[in-house]
Parts: structure tokens; C-alpha cells; sequence
């Protein structure tokens, strides 16, 4: 087959009825005639279902029998079928460029109600790509070698269950947590619903295992600083705060601690959220992962506002000994790796319940966030599962407030999907703990999954009470003698259709989840997209929910949007299953739509040096030229319409292509 | 055998391209010696019926400066290009309209009443217009019809070759008359001149900045300006997408690149490019940022099409109507 650029022009065109999702809208038959008197066009079919196995054959036997050099199929979105057809373009010895895809099904047949305005529009739309095709060049694929090793960022659960699989798998990983210890928020949780699993008791053994396996590379106390590279190829900077200890060296003794100058903790804890006290040299929790101790510079006596002074006496220098484990001298590191892959899963943050001033978070003391509940109740947490409120007292009556921060017009709109769940297993630890009378105010119980409406029942058993109505305020302003001293929920039981004042002795926020707070800045390390609610957007809410706009990045767990454990293993598992597809192939194609440098033309004038998002340009200074890296160009165009001289081009959009393509729309037949 | 004949021809344009040629200074003379001008309006007496007379494609060569106006105009084209082998569009008017060519902005009706009445150095109380045809002494004498759109001359008439600039160089038009007489010539259609922008030339280059950046822009008046890349001074300069071939005349003068070359070969429409260059370099990120910087340029057409709007895609503005003739 002739697949010389310069030749007759001999096109190929072929209308599908998608069985009647174009058909319906479009008269087929007829934009095949009408195509059929274009210049060039040398033949057209029109056939029921041109993806099948026949309608790909009918192409390629075309090709030899009419000696066709140009294809061009209408039908729907290149995004589901132009492989297919480029496939079977090449199946007939053409170049598989010589072939343009017209979109007739989402553009068209299934936007319009007009039928012969619909069949206008797919002979306008199919005109263009006759037009076009016929500039269309022979381009090749250009295969790129992928980097093994792979870049987990985030410890939680779906970064420790991504890095295991991907270990396990015979792969290097590096996996990068922000916190001296891996484990997210699972670590912190008491139990897990519904099957009331101790939390700690699942994933530490996880956690170490992780921190242990000869395939990963643990980087806690650590965050990315930069990406630069592409799909298979990212070499990627990772920032190592000083934690002022060897991690190679301390056995997570502890002995530091004990004898540190703070005879008593002082400080906030963050694990245990505020409600315990640590020193400024601590390890964030007893099963942390790696068992090494931080050092908090902003609290430790021997630095003054982060900068080392030496004035500490330093009783932990001397209680580590022979060790020598501590090392104030510790500065933050760049260090940089290679990978081929990356999964982010760098989770999320509770709703911030300070934001809604009228259930009084902040401002009673004996109103939680259900993950200050978690503490609370946990065994190893600040009151060793002590339910004590901040005011010493135990509680005999608690009332928990669902969607918090949830389904809320004024905060966030969505579905926090955990709370309902979570809430319920919190009313079943406190009711545990306490024996307190329990009420949750929930605007819709949503308990779909595995045992989950069956837990649901089981509460319902265990005497809680649910109240259906979205609390309107929390309030110590007692209307009767009983409500002295108490909070005050005040709600319209919309089940009973009346406004109640019902008084607790503690209240439970059932706070949403959200996107963290430097998502955005995530976003642009990554080059990924957020959806309009700020979580990271996956490239295909049913097909690639694990992909991302940016080939070779993928995303798993609630920094894609809320999710509870069970969807956040699945969804880490799907992570590195994409992963390892990459990985172990070794290669990967590159879509020849990139854009080149038309050398000699070049005028050196820069334009373009800081345009390009995918940073493959770069400029020459010898020879005072622009380059373009065609393994990091991702073909947006961008260079070549800044381009002041066009000496930039791009394969498959030039020029000649496009006016092409728009005069064949604007052309009258 | 006879020498080739020549004919110089101008029409809306300001004569500077006329200039040009007499800016050969003593190389004219061998031109002449080489060559027979049939026609040169601005220097010799020829009458148009002599050109009517002549045999079809017997002129060796026609250098036609100025954009197509007129009835008269287009008139003129075409008879040169009947009588013409090679009919050359000589400076920027020619070649891509010009600063005629900004008149597109405008309805004939609005240019007409401006000039002859509303101008505020014009006083016609009596509204006195330039007619068509006027008769006077029993003679009636006719002057040519404006165009409701002003074209290039390859919108009117087929073209062989494109002599750019406002006006061409002396070095250019030598060039180009050399390569006619010598029979050296381009593949048909091409510009002689380089085909790469004029950053090429030009002695600031190293001077530009990997990023521009731009948070406003100046006028040359507006602000003091040293020897480095006007671009980066936050000064229109038309060269990254104007042709090389003037030897960076402008910019070593200390002006900024106005773009009378035109664009490069490759691209369509040179206004366009140098906006979306500058658009994409600028620095503000938020909307109404974005707004101030562009509005520091006060006339973007005047800026960025100030020789090209004729030519571009662009070409008029949409409300004015074409002309009987095109």
C-alpha cells in the first residue's frame, strides 16, 4: 500500500448507524451520498455498527480492493473507537494516521431533536474531516521505556495497601508521608464499622510490614517539592524535614522521652487531637511506623523559634548514649528519585465544625468532632478509653449531629458517605463505654453496603434514638430546670413534625470530609484536575476511576472524594494494578501528536519557553534556538498558537489541517 | 535582441515605495541601462493607451506598489497583469494592504464625510463632495469610484511575487530586480525576502528574557527606553512575528518593529499571532488583571494589523458590505 504523503488523494468514508443512536437522529444513507460527490472521495458506505468485527473488516478489504490511501469514519467519540479504526486502517497496510474519526453521536445525533438539522450537521462535521484527512500525513508511534520503580505519596491506608501491592509485586517503591509515621487517619480510629474491627489491630501490621519490606523505600517527615518528567520517566524531588534524629540509628527505645528536660508532656498532641499532651520529643503514637522519635524544633528547649541555640541541657543526648541518635545538627534535604508511575492518595481533612459558630464547637467545652470521639474512646488514646469530657464528668447523655459540614448549601455540598457509619459506630462505642443515653440526628440514614443496613438494625436494637431533622443550634441556654447545665439541641423532628429541645451532656459533630487544604498546590505538582468541590478528578468517573488526566499519575483513596476503608483498599488496589500494567510493560506508545520545532525557521525569540505546562521546551543558547523535548510533549497546541513566526508545528494540527477542517464546515455543498 | 521592458505602476499608497526605487541612487542607472521603463508614472510621461496598445504579456515585469482603492485602481491591475509575464506586488500596501488598509475599519460613507466635511480642519459649508462625474465647458470628465473595501493587489489580480515593506529596502529591491533579469527566480508566490521572523536580526535579541511577562504595556512615547528587547521593556515590537529582511532597521534605530514585512510564510495572519504570543505571556492570572494589562494597548487593530488588516482573515470589518466589484 502506497502510504507516501504526496500521491492522488483516494478517501474512504464510512457512516455508522451506532444501531439507531446515530441513525434515529441522522439520515445516514443520505450524508453518504452527499459525501460521495466531495473531491477525493472515492467511496462510501453506510453500515449498522462499523466497530464490529464486519465493519472493521469491510475497511480494510476497502483499502486493497479501492486502493484507498485516506479513511475516514463518522461515527462517535474518537475517545472510544479511534484505536479501533486506526487499527483496522493499518490492518489494511495504510498508515494508521491517514485516517480522521467525525463525532456524529455525542456532537450530534444525541443533542439534536431536528432530524434534517442533525443530517446537515453530520455533512458539515463529515465535509471537514474529507477536507482534512487529505493533508493528513504518515506519522509513527514512538515507544518510550518506562521507569520500574514507582512513587506512592501519602501513608494512609490506600498509600500503604498501593506500596504493599506494588512491592509485593517484585517492584521498587517509595513511599512518601508527610507525618513522622505512616497510618493517616485509620491509625487514629478506635474500631471500624460494621464489623466493629479494632483499627490499629488491621493495620498495624500493615504499617510495619510496609515499613520493613526490602521493595519500599519509607519516607515519613517528608513531602514532594517538585515533578519534572513525564509518564514513565518522572524524576521527582522529595523535601526531608529535619526530624533530628538518625533514622538508621534509633531503635525507638523511647529512653529520649522518658528523660527529656519536660518531666511532664506540655505540648499538644496532634495524634490524639489536641485532647492529650506530648513533649517536643515524642513518637506520634506507641505502633507508629518507622519506630523512630521526632524532635518538634518549635517546642524543644534547644532551638528558639526553629533556630538551634544549644542552650538545652540536653538529658536526651545523654539518655540516647552510646547511640548518638540525636542530631540537632539536621537540616532539610532535597533528595531526588526516579519513577516510572505515581499514585497520589494523600486522603483528606475533617470538615473544620468551628465553621458552623451554631452547634458550638469551640466554644462548649463538652461538644467533639467524631474524631476526637475516636481518641476518646481508644484504649490507647489520651484517657486510655476513658470517656471523660473536657470538664471531668462523665457523660450520661450524648447527642450526635449528622452532616456536619455535609449536604449543606452554606459549606459543602456533597455527601460525606462515612458519617452516617461512622456515626452509628460511635453511638455503639459511647453507648459501650458509657451507657448514656444516645441520639442521632441525621437528615437520611444512607447505610448502603455489605452489612451495613444490618449494623444500622442492630443499633436500632441496642436502644439508640434517631431523630430525623437537621439541627438548628446547639445551645447552653436552658429554657427549664432539667436543660440547666446541659447542651441543648434544638431540631424539628421532621417525623414527628415538631420543633424539639432536647438537653445532652455532650455532642457529637459527625464532621464531613473534605479536599486538604493544599490540594490546589497538589493538583499543580501533579498536574492533575480537581473537580469543582476541590477533590482530584479521575479521568473517567465509570472507566478510569483510578487514572488521571496526566498519564502515569494515578489517584486512590478519599483525596478523590470521600469513601470509607473497604472502597479506599479496593480503590488502592485498582491504583496499583494500573501501576504495574505500566510498569511491567515497560514501554509505552506515544500518541505522535506532538509538537516539533521547525529548526531553521526558528528566530530564537522565546515566545514559547515558559508557555509549555508539560516544561518539554527549552531554549538553546548556543545555537539560539527553541526545543521541544518530544517525549515530554503532551500535543496541547499551546506553543504552536503562541508561536509569533508559526515556526512551530504540530503533527496531526497543523495548519493546513485545521483551515482545511474549517473551511469544509463553512463549505455549501 | 530587445531589452526587457519594465513597468513601475502605483496606486493607494503614499509614494514612498516610489522613493525606494529612485533610493537605488546610482544603481538606478544600470537598471535603466539594462531595461526599457514602459511606464512609471511618478517620474515619466506615458499615457495609459500606450500601455493599452501593447501586445498581451509583453512587459517582462510590472512593479505595482499600493493597495486597490479604487475603481481606477483595480483597473490599472488589471491591465498590467494582462500585459505583464510578471506581475510583482512592490511594498507592503501591494502585498498585504497596507495603511490603506485600515481604512476597513470604516464605511466609505463615514471616511468621505470625515475628510471633505467633519475633519476639524476642514471647512466646506457648502458640503461640497468630489463627484463621479462632473461636466463642465461641454466636456465630461470622470474620476474613479472608492471601493467600499480595500484589497490587496493578489485580492484583485493573480500575483507573482511579493516585494515586502513599508517601503521595501534598497537592498531588497535590488535583489529582486537582479534575480527578474537574471531569470533567477523563486517557485511563484514567494516573498523575497527570509522566511524566518525578525528577532533573527535584530541586535537586542540577547537581550530578551526567557519570560516576558507582561503587567502592562507602553507607548514609545510614554516611556524611556534603552538598548534591550522592547518586549521586555512592555513595548509592542511586531518582530518575533514579522518577516526578517530589513536588516532590523526600526529596532537599531531605537523603534520598535511595526510588522510592514508581514508575516512569514507560514503564518496567516500576523496580527493574530503577535496577540496570541503576547496573550500568552502575560503575567496576571485573574480576569479583570488580564483586562487592565490588554487595556494598556489603545488600539490593538492599529498595533497589531497596521499593515496587514487588508490581507488578514480579518480583512473588514463585518457590517461593511463588499463592492459591486468585490
Amino acid at each position: 500500500m502506497d502510504n507516501r504523503d504526496s500521491q492522488e488523494i483516494r478517501i474512504g468514508f464510512y457512516i455508522c448507524h451506532c444501531g439507531s443512536n446515530i441513525a434515529a437522529m441522522v439520515d445516514c444513507p443520505a450524508v453518504a451520498k452527499a459525501i460521495g460527490k466531495l473531491a477525493g472521495v472515492v467511496l462510501t458506505r453506510d453500515y449498522k455498527y462499523m466497530c464490529s468485527d464486519p465493519g472493521q473488516e469491510l475497511i480494510r478489504k476497502d483499502i486493497a480492493e479501492f486502493k484507498l490511501n485516506r479513511v475516514v469514519v463518522a461515527s462517535c467519540s474518537p475517545l472510544l473507537h479511534e484505536k479501533t479504526f486506526r487499527g483496522a486502517v493499518e490492518a489494511g497496510g495504510l498508515n494508521p494516521f491517514y485516517f480522521h474519526m467525525v463525532n456524529i453521536r455525542e456532537h450530534d445525533a444525541w443533542v439534536h431533536t431536528d432530524k434534517a438539522e442533525a443530517t446537515e450537521k453530520a455533512c458539515a462535521l463529515s465535509r471537514a474531516a474529507i477536507r482534512r484527512v487529505a493533508k493528513h500525513k504518515a506519522l509513527e508511534v514512538k515507544r518510550v521505556s518506562v521507569h520500574p520503580d514507582v512513587l506512592v505519596v501519602g501513608g494512609g491506608i490506600a498509600g500503604i495497601h498501593a506500596a504493599m501491592t506494588i512491592a509485593n509485586a517484585g517492584r521498587k517503591v517509595y513511599l512518601v508521608e508527610r507525618e513522622p509515621s505512616i497510618g493517616g487517619h485509620m491509625a487514629k480510629f478506635d474500631k471500624t464499622f460494621p464489623t466493629l474491627d479494632c483499627a490499629a489491630c488491621i493495620l498495624t501490621p500493615k504499617m510495619s510490614e510496609a515499613g520493613s519490606h526490602p521493595n519500599i523505600t519509607l519516607m515519613t517527615y517528608s513531602e514532594v517539592a517538585k515533578m519534572d518528567g513525564y509518564v514513565g520517566n518522572y524524576t521527582v524531588t522529595i523535601k526531608r524535614k529535619p526530624r533530628y534524629i538518625k533514622e538508621d540509628v534509633c531503635t525507638g527505645c523511647q529512653e529520649c522521652i522518658a528523660n527529656c528536660v519536660y518531666k511532664e508532656p506540655k505540648f499538644r498532641d496532634e495524634f490524639n487531637e489536641g485532647l492529650g499532651k506530648r513533649k517536643p520529643v515524642y513518637i506520634p503514637f506507641p505502633q507508629a511506623t518507622p519506630q523512630v522519635v521526632a524532635i518538634d524544633s518549635r517546642t524543644c528547649l534547644n532551638f528558639k523559634g526553629g533556630v538551634l541555640t544549644d542552650m538545652c541541657k540536653k538529658s536526651c543526648v545523654a539518655a540516647c548514649g552510646e547511640k548518638q541518635a540525636i542530631d540537632f545538627t539536621q537540616q532539610e534535604i532535597l533528595q531526588e528519585v526516579k519513577v516510572g508511575a505515581i499514585i497520589i492518595a494523600t486522603g483528606f481533612q475533617p470538615f473544620d465544625a468551628a465553621r458552623i459558630p451554631q452547634y458550638g464547637y469551640g466554644r462548649y467545652p463538652n461538644v467533639y468532632t467524631a474524631l476526637e470521639i475516636e481518641r476518646l474512646v481508644n484504649a490507647s488514646g489520651p484517657t486510655s478509653g476513658h470517656v471523660i469530657m473536657r470538664d471531668g464528668t462523665e457523660p450520661k447523655s450524648i447527642g450526635i449531629i449528622h452532616c456536619v459540614g455535609s449536604r449543606d448549601q452554606k459549606t459543602n455540598r456533597w455527601c460525606s458517605k462515612v458519617c452516617c457509619m461512622y456515626s452509628l459506630k460511635l453511638a455503639h462505642l459511647l453507648k459501650e463505654h458509657t451507657g448514656a443515653e444516645i441520639y442521632n440526628f441525621y437528615i437520611d440514614m444512607r447505610t448502603p453496603g455489605k452489612g451495613y443496613e444490618e449494623f444500622y438494625d442492630k443499633l436500632l436494637e441496642e436502644g439508640v434514638h434517631f431523630i430525623r431533622g437537621r439541627v438548628g443550634e446547639v445551645t447552653d441556654w436552658a429554657a427549664s430546670p432539667e436543660e440547666e447545665g446541659k447542651l441543648v439541641v434544638r431540631v424539628e423532628d421532621t417525623l414527628a413534625g415538631y420543633v424539639r429541645r432536647i438537653p445532652f451532656d455532650m455532642v457529637v459533630l459527625a464532621t464531613g470530609l473534605e479536599p486538604k487544604s493544599d490540594a490546589q498546590d497538589v493538583r499543580r505538582l501533579f498536574n492533575m484536575s480537581c473537580g469543582s468541590e476541590g477533590f482530584f478528578l479521575e479521568r473517567h468517573p465509570k472507566l478510569a476511576p483510578v487514572s488521571t488526566f496526566s498519564d502515569g499519575i494515578y489517584i486512590a483513596g478519599c483525596c478523590q472524594g470521600p469513601r470509607d476503608i473497604p472502597d479506599t483498599v479496593a480503590q488502592a488496589g485498582a491504583a496499583a494494578a494500573e501501576v504495574l500494567v505500566l510498569v511491567d510493560k515497560g514501554y509505552i506508545e506515544q500518541e505522535p501528536n506532538t509538537a516539533f520545532i521547525l529548526d531553521e525557521e526558528c528566530c530564537g525569540c522565546k515566545s514559547c519557553i515558559p508557555l509549555c505546562p508539560y516544561t518539554a521546551i527549552t531554549f538553546d543558547a548556543t545555537r539560539k534556538k527553541a526545543v521541544i523535548n518530544e517525549a515530554l510533549c503532551k500535543g496541547c497546541g499551546t506553543c504552536v498558537a503562541a508561536c509569533p513566526s508559526g515556526s512551530i508545528v504540530q503533527n496531526l494540527f497543523e495548519d493546513d489541517e485545521i483551515f482545511s477542517e474549517i473551511e469544509g464546515v463553512l463549505a455549501h455543498d | 535582441m530587445s531589452k526587457p521592458k519594465v513597468a513601475f505602476y502605483w496606486c493607494a499608497s503614499c509614494g514612498g515605495c516610489e522613493e525606494t526605487v529612485v533610493d537605488l541612487a546610482e544603481d538606478i542607472l544600470g537598471v535603466v541601462e539594462l531595461v526599457d521603463i514602459v511606464l512609471w508614472p511618478v517620474a515619466m510621461d506615458f499615457k495609459y493607451a500606450d500601455i493599452e496598445a501593447m501586445p498581451d504579456k509583453s512587459i517582462t515585469a510590472t512593479l505595482l506598489n499600493g493597495a486597490i482603492r479604487s475603481t481606477e485602481q483595480e483597473e490599472m491591475a488589471r491591465l498590467l497583469r494582462r500585459k505583464s509575464q510578471f506581475l510583482i506586488a512592490y511594498g507592503a500596501c501591494a502585498h498585504t494592504g497596507g495603511i490603506p488598509g485600515l481604512a476597513n475599519q470604516f464605511p466609505r460613507e463615514q471616511i468621505l464625510s470625515f475628510n471633505y466635511q467633519d475633519a476639524p480642519t476642514v471647512v466646506n459649508e457648502a458640503k461640497l463632495r468630489p463627484q463621479l462625474e462632473t461636466t463642465e465647458e461641454g466636456r465630461t470628465v470622470h474620476l474613479p469610484r472608492l471601493h467600499n473595501v480595500v484589497r490587496t493587489l493578489d485580492q484583485v489580480v493573480d500575483v507573482d511575487y511579493y516585494v515586502p515593506g513599508c517601503p521595501p529596502t534598497p537592498k531588497l529591491t535590488r535583489a529582486a530586480i537582479t534575480a527578474l533579469l537574471e531569470g533567477n527566480l523563486p517557485p511563484k508566490g514567494s516573498v523575497i525576502a527570509p522566511d524566518h521572523a525578525l528577532c533573527e536580526e535584530c541586535s537586542r535579541k540577547d537581550t530578551k528574557p526567557d519570560k516576558w511577562d507582561f503587567s502592562s504595556f507602553s507607548r514609545t512615547h510614554q516611556k524611556l527606553m534603552d538598548e534591550t528587547c522592547f518586549l521586555a521593556q512592555g513595548v509592542v515590537c511586531m518582530g518575533p512575528a514579522t518577516r526578517a529582511g530589513c536588516e532590523a532597521v526600526c529596532t537599531s534605530g531605537g523603534m520598535p518593529c511595526t510588522g510592514c514585512f508581514g508575516a512569514t510564510s507560514r503564518v496567516r495572519d500576523q496580527g493574530a499571532k503577535m496577540l496570541s504570543a503576547l496573550c500568552s505571556n502575560i503575567a496576571a492570572k485573574d480576569e479583570d488583571e488580564i483586562e487592565a494589562t490588554l487595556g494598556s494597548i489603545p488600539d490593538p487593530v492599529g498595533t497589531f494589523y497596521r499593515y496587514g488588516l487588508a490581507g488578514s482573515i480579518l480583512r473588514r470589518k463585518l457590517n461593511l458590505p463588499p463592492d459591486e466589484q468585490g
